[in-house]
Order: C-alpha cells, then sequence, then structure tokens
C-alpha cells in the first residue's frame, strides 16, 4: 500500500459539549481556539492600551523602588508604634492573592472538579506574579535588600544563623518555597502546550523559541504516564504547602503579643481569607479575559457561578473569623484585646476603615446569595472588586489598627501612607498586571492538554450515557 | 519487563541488521483514543514489544498497553520528601544546639516543636523537585532530537492525533510484515520513520 499521509487531519475526534464547556468542541476546536489566541491574533488596540497603563505603573514603581534605596524606608510613612505599614499589608495581600491559584490547580484537582480545568493555567500565572509581587514587599522593608541573603542559612565569616525559632524565618522558607513550587508547577503544565504551540507555530524563529522550553516534548505513552503521575503528586504536596503558608503568614502576628494580633484564630481565618481574595482576583481577571480573546465557550457562566459560590462560603468562613475575635476579645477578659477589638477598631480612629472592611467583605459579600446576582457578570465583576478592597482593608485593619495602640497609652500614635508607598502599592498592580498582559499573549492562557483530556472524558462520558439509554428512549 | 525507555537509546543496536542503520520505525495514525489503545493492546499479544504511543493527551491504559509497568516518580518523590524533612530537622538541630547555642525565650536548645515549619517546608521543596526533574530525566528529558519527529504529520501528535510506532529494533520487525500488521489494526495511515 502506497504512503498516504495525512498532513493536516480535517476529520473531528472527541466531540463534546457541557455545562462547563460551550458549543460543540473537539480536540481540534479546543487546540485551534487557545493556540491562536498566541499565534494568530493581532494585538489589539485594547490589549496595547491596557498594557501601556500596566506598564506606565510598573515604570512609577521603580521609580519609588529608587527613591527607597536612595533616601531609606524613611520615605514611607512607617515608624514606631506603626513600623509595618504597607508593606506588611501588601505583602500579606498578594501573598493571599496568590493562594486561589494553587486552590484551583491543586486541590480542585485532586477533588476531580473539572470546571477547574479551563482556569487553572491562568490562575496559576497569577500566583506567580503575586507571590513575585508579595516577596517585594520583605525585601524592601528590610532597608538594605541588597542583605537579603543573611535571612538564608548559608555559612557566612560570623558563623551566623538565622533565628530558626521565628515565624519570620518561618516565612522565608514557605514563601520561597511557595514561590519554587508554584513555578515547577505551572512549568510542568505548560510543557505539553509548549510542544503544541512548537508544533503549530509557522515562522521558524517562534517555533524555536517555544521548541527550547517545550524540551523535546513529543507525548510519548510511557512520558504521559510518568507526566500524570508527577503532576498528580506535585498537586498533592502542593495542597498542604499552600495551607502552611498562609498558616504561617498568620502566625507573624499570632505570635507577636500585641493586642489583636495574639489570636488562635488567625491560621484558618487566614487561609480562609486568602482563598476568599484569591477567587476574587479569579473573577476580576477571568471575566474581562474571556470576552476580550472570544474564551466564552470556555470559561462559562458556570465556571463564574462556581467561583461566587466558593467566594460566599469563604466569605462567610472570614465572617465567622471577624465575630469570634470579638468574641474572644469580650470572653477572655484580657483589658487590651477588649479595648481593641470592641472600642478602637469600631470607634476610634481609623473606624472608616473598619467599618468599611465589615461593608466589603461581610454585607456586600451576602449579594452573592441570589443566583441572579451570581449569573450578572457585570455585578459579579464588581463584587470581585469590592471583595479585593475589603481583603486589603482588612490587612491594614489588623496591621496598622493594632499597633497604633498597644498597651502604654503614651506610645500611641498615628499612621498614615506616604505619597511613596501608594506609589509602590499602585506600581506592584502595574507589575503584576504587566506580566498578566505578556502572560495572556505568550503562553496559552488556559491549558491546551487538559482541555482535550476534558473534552475526552466528556466524550466517553456522553457515549456511555448513549449506550445506556435504550433505544426508544433515545428517540424521544 | 524493563523500563521501556531506556531501550529507546538502545535502538542502534545491530540486532535487525537490514533496517536498524536507515530506519527507526512504521508509525501508525489513529483517529481516535481508544483505537490506539486497542492496537497497542493487539501489537503487544502479536509479540511487539519495542514500540511506543504518542497522543495529544495523556491515554489512560495506553502506556499499559505497550507493557509498561515500572513507574518510579512515586519513590523519587518519597525519597525527596523524606531527605528534604531530615536535612531541615538537622540543619536546624546542628545549628540551635551543636555550632551556635543560644536560648530563645527561654526554651531548650533543641526545642523540635518550633523547627516543624521549616521541616515541612524544606520536605515539600524536595518532594517538588524530585517530581519535576525525576519525570523530567526518567522521561530522557530535555532531548534535542528524535527520530519520531521526522514522521511524516507527526505535529498532529500535539494536536489531534494519536499515533503507535513499532521500532525497527523488535525482533519481530519487518517492514512489509508490520505494515500489513499494522494495516489490519485499522489505522489511518502508515508511514516509514527513517532516523
Amino acid at each position: 500500500m502506497a504512503q498516504v499521509h495525512s498532513t493536516h487531519g480535517h476529520e473531528d475526534n472527541g466531540h463534546a459539549s457541557s455545562e462547563i464547556l460551550g458549543g460543540h468542541q473537539s480536540y481540534t476546536t479546543v487546540t485551534d481556539t487557545i493556540a491562536d489566541v498566541v499565534l494568530k491574533r493581532p494585538l489589539g488596540k485594547a490589549w496595547l492600551f491596557g498594557f501601556a497603563i500596566s506598564f506606565a505603573l510598573l515604570m512609577m514603581f521603580l521609580f519609588a523602588v529608587t527613591n527607597l534605596l536612595v533616601r531609606g524606608i524613611g520615605i514611607w510613612g512607617v515608624n514606631i508604634p506603626v513600623g509595618w505599614g504597607f508593606d506588611i499589608v501588601n505583602f500579606v495581600w498578594w501573598i493571599g492573592i496568590g493562594h486561589a491559584g494553587t486552590l484551583i490547580s491543586a486541590i480542585l484537582l485532586l477533588l476531580k472538579q473539572d470546571w477547574r480545568t479551563s482556569i487553572n493555567r491562568f490562575a496559576e500565572a497569577m500566583t506567580l506574579f503575586a507571590v513575585a509581587c508579595a516577596g517585594l514587599y520583605p525585601l524592601m522593608h528590610m532597608g538594605r535588600p541588597w542583605l537579603f541573603y543573611w535571612l538564608m542559612p548559608l555559612p557566612n565569616t560570623m558563623a551566623l544563623w538565622p533565628q530558626f525559632r521565628s515565624p519570620l524565618e518561618f516565612d522565608v522558607f514557605a514563601v520561597s518555597t511557595y514561590a519554587t513550587v508554584s513555578l515547577l508547577f505551572w512549568y510542568v503544565g505548560l510543557i505539553p502546550d509548549l510542544a503544541t504551540l512548537r508544533d503549530r507555530a509557522t515562522n521558524p524563529l517562534i517555533k524555536k523559541l517555544y521548541a527550547i522550553p517545550a524540551l523535546g516534548w513529543r507525548g510519548s505513552a510511557i512520558h504521559w504516564h510518568r507526566y500524570r503521575t508527577a503532576y498528580l503528586l506535585l498537586a498533592g504536596i502542593a495542597t498542604p504547602l499552600v495551607v502552611s503558608v498562609h498558616t504561617i503568614v498568620a502566625l507573624d502576628f499570632t505570635i507577636g503579643i500585641i493586642p489583636g494580633w495574639h489570636t488562635t484564630v488567625f491560621p484558618p481565618y487566614f487561609v480562609a481569607g486568602a482563598i476568599f481574595s484569591g477567587f476574587a482576583m479569579v473573577a476580576t481577571l477571568a471575566i474581562p479575559l474571556r470576552s476580550y480573546f472570544g474564551l466564552k465557550d470556555y470559561i462559562t457562566d458556570k465556571h463564574l457561578d462556581n467561583m461566587a459560590k466558593v467566594m460566599l462560603v469563604t466569605g462567610l468562613i472570614v465572617t465567622y473569623g471577624y465575630m469570634i475575635e470579638g468574641f474572644m476579645a469580650w470572653y477572655g477578659a484580657n483589658t487590651y484585646e477588649r479595648y481593641q477589638m470592641l472600642v478602637d477598631r469600631p470607634t476610634g480612629a481609623y473606624k472608616h476603615d473598619w467599618w468599611l472592611l465589615i461593608l466589603c467583605n461581610c454585607v456586600m459579600t451576602q449579594l452573592l446569595w441570589f443566583k441572579s446576582i451570581r449569573n450578572n457578570i457585570i455585578l459579579l465583576w464588581l463584587i470581585s472588586l469590592v471583595i479585593n478592597v475589603g481583603m486589603w482593608l482588612e490587612r491594614y485593619v489588623i496591621v496598622v489598627i493594632s499597633l497604633h495602640s498597644d498597651f502604654l497609652p503614651s506610645s500611641w500614635g498615628m499612621y498614615h501612607g506616604t505619597v511613596w508607598d501608594y506609589m509602590t502599592f499602585y506600581g506592584t498592580i502595574g507589575l503584576f498586571m504587566t506580566l498578566m498582559f505578556l502572560f495572556v499573549r505568550i503562553l496559552p492562557a488556559i491549558s491546551i492538554a487538559e482541555m482535550r483530556e476534558l473534552v475526552h472524558e466528556l466524550h466517553e462520558r456522553d457515549e456511555a450515557r448513549t449506550q445506556a439509554t435504550p433505544p426508544a428512549a433515545r428517540t424521544v | 519487563m524493563s523500563d521501556i525507555a531506556t531501550i529507546h537509546e538502545s535502538s542502534h543496536s545491530p540486532s535487525s541488521a537490514a533496517t536498524a542503520g536507515e530506519v527507526y520505525g512504521l508509525i501508525a495514525e489513529f483517529i481516535e483514543p481508544n483505537d490506539v489503545v486497542r492496537a497497542a493492546r493487539r501489537a503487544y499479544r502479536a509479540g511487539y514489544r519495542k514500540m511506543d504511543g504518542y497522543s495529544p493527551l495523556p491515554v489512560a491504559g495506553l502506556a499499559e498497553a505497550i507493557g509498561f509497568k515500572k513507574n518510579r516518580v512515586a519513590t523519587l518523590v518519597l525519597i525527596g520528601g523524606v531527605t528534604g524533612a531530615c536535612s531541615g530537622m538537622f540543619m536546624q538541630w546542628f545549628a540551635s544546639t551543636v555550632h551556635y547555642p543560644l536560648i530563645i525565650a527561654g526554651r531548650p536548645y533543641a526545642s523540635w516543636p518550633s523547627f516543624v515549619p521549616i521541616t515541612f517546608e524544606l520536605g515539600i521543596l524536595f518532594a517538588a523537585f524530585s517530581a519535576v526533574f525525576g519525570m523530567l530525566i526518567l522521561n530522557g528529558l530535555p532531548q534535542h532530537y528524535h527520530p519520531i519527529f521526522n514522521a511524516p504529520g507527526f505535529d498532529l501528535a500535539s494536536q489531534n492525533r494519536f499515533f503507535l510506532c513499532i521500532e525497527a529494533t523488535d525482533p519481530k520487525f519487518h517492514l512489509t510484515q508490520t505494515r500489513e500488521f499494522l494495516e489490519s489494526l485499522g489505522a489511518r495511515n502508515i508511514s516509514l520513520v527513517e532516523h
């Protein structure tokens, strides 16, 4: 028989569609749609506009950081008694946002939630970029960031070791492990997709650029077998990792004796708060992304509905945390704690921030009980923004209000961020958005290989259902 | 049966001298994932051992169908995790009791509960490194060149087609007989893969 090669098979295979996969999808359509966003789509005006704004913010960040390095952290608002200001607020805020990415990619994978497939890639990217932003703050706060390696257990002429019993040192290990594992997890997930882009790219230079990180992936059955094991195990170890990271961030506070910090409810409610803000950020990013790149068949209304439900549940856990904090302050009969939680926060100098926090995190979230609101994309997007603000305020309340009024009224003081604090904060948003804008252009924002797997699974499920239905019922 | 990946590397062996020089194998193309699994099972039953399946998504049962049994990734991850955790605990114990003993918060030098978080993190870190690099090394990646990419239409293996390649180093490999066998499996296209 002659050698007949179909260089380009036109037959479609593995058809499927469902609630979490709109339209009629096959291996070919998911591959084409997602890969073409990267390889074929021209730079749009909206993308350029968004990128320009983000990049301008990034430049502002570099300016603020340069000034910080030249003049020192005296340009920030931090001083005694409030020695932890925007830098720690933003650190906790960013790292919390990162946690939803790991939750989606790891925990939902282990729970076999197949709706995670289409959002996990960019949620993981969000994790990476958010952790990068978070990590900058403690480094800048050190004042002499070029000495950051003192945090590491490295041999040195002074024969000194870091203080291993301190949660701040736990944090060094937790955050650097988290950043490394998130990067590995993300990259491993990308390898088959990079191979797809390598095989589809027509420009030889672009082909080469994708071929190098694809590592010569050829989709061998044996390779896939080991790959799946490695990926599942990574998910398995990322799950306790993500919980440990925010627990350790909470320990940074709880091991201090400051009223408002020294409480055992912190670790679990910090973890819930992290997931809460992270899902809000995923929704904030997913809603414009899917409409701009025409990916509504992959990130469907069902996905947004599920995300809204996660936000509602974690929002309720966070609210419960606030209530327990207040209750324990009253029940514990510690004067300082009681003053902090029940008097200073709701009626003190920072009462507006506290009430705004309650409005954003506890009241507005209740709107998500209603299906009509969850399904209203614009409203959902606005609520996700409100939650992002609310979670930032939560960290501001915890850090600033607790520190500004501790045991001795003579040492009380006020804290306000300076213009440099704000420039640094908005600057990291610029850094985050710049990386996000580049990511959606350079790499597939949705995992192509996993979408094919999803198509395959749904297809198999459909066939099993058709076979199970008696022929008479099938015709009806 | 031993690890198939190691056999790839020995594909230059002179066992089938007539073909091994130029021919890597014969590759058959399939449209549906289940077809390639069925074909692989039949090829294994027919006595072929040196073969591999290629697919754009992980196909359940394909690796087993071609006779792959030993997946050592999980063992590596366990070893990595235990090594990381042990070295983490040892490092902190050594620093706090031997090399630089300091009394912190009135605790004993070897106050192991406060060493748990870093021990845990290092266990996770080493386990993750073993998972990723173990998988890549066992798979022989990164690999600069592989003859399978010479197969016509192989770019679809990362998009929407499923392939089964019987390699020329298989003792049962025969250019015409193997081709006829692959045809009998219902393959869509069969082509020669050259080195």
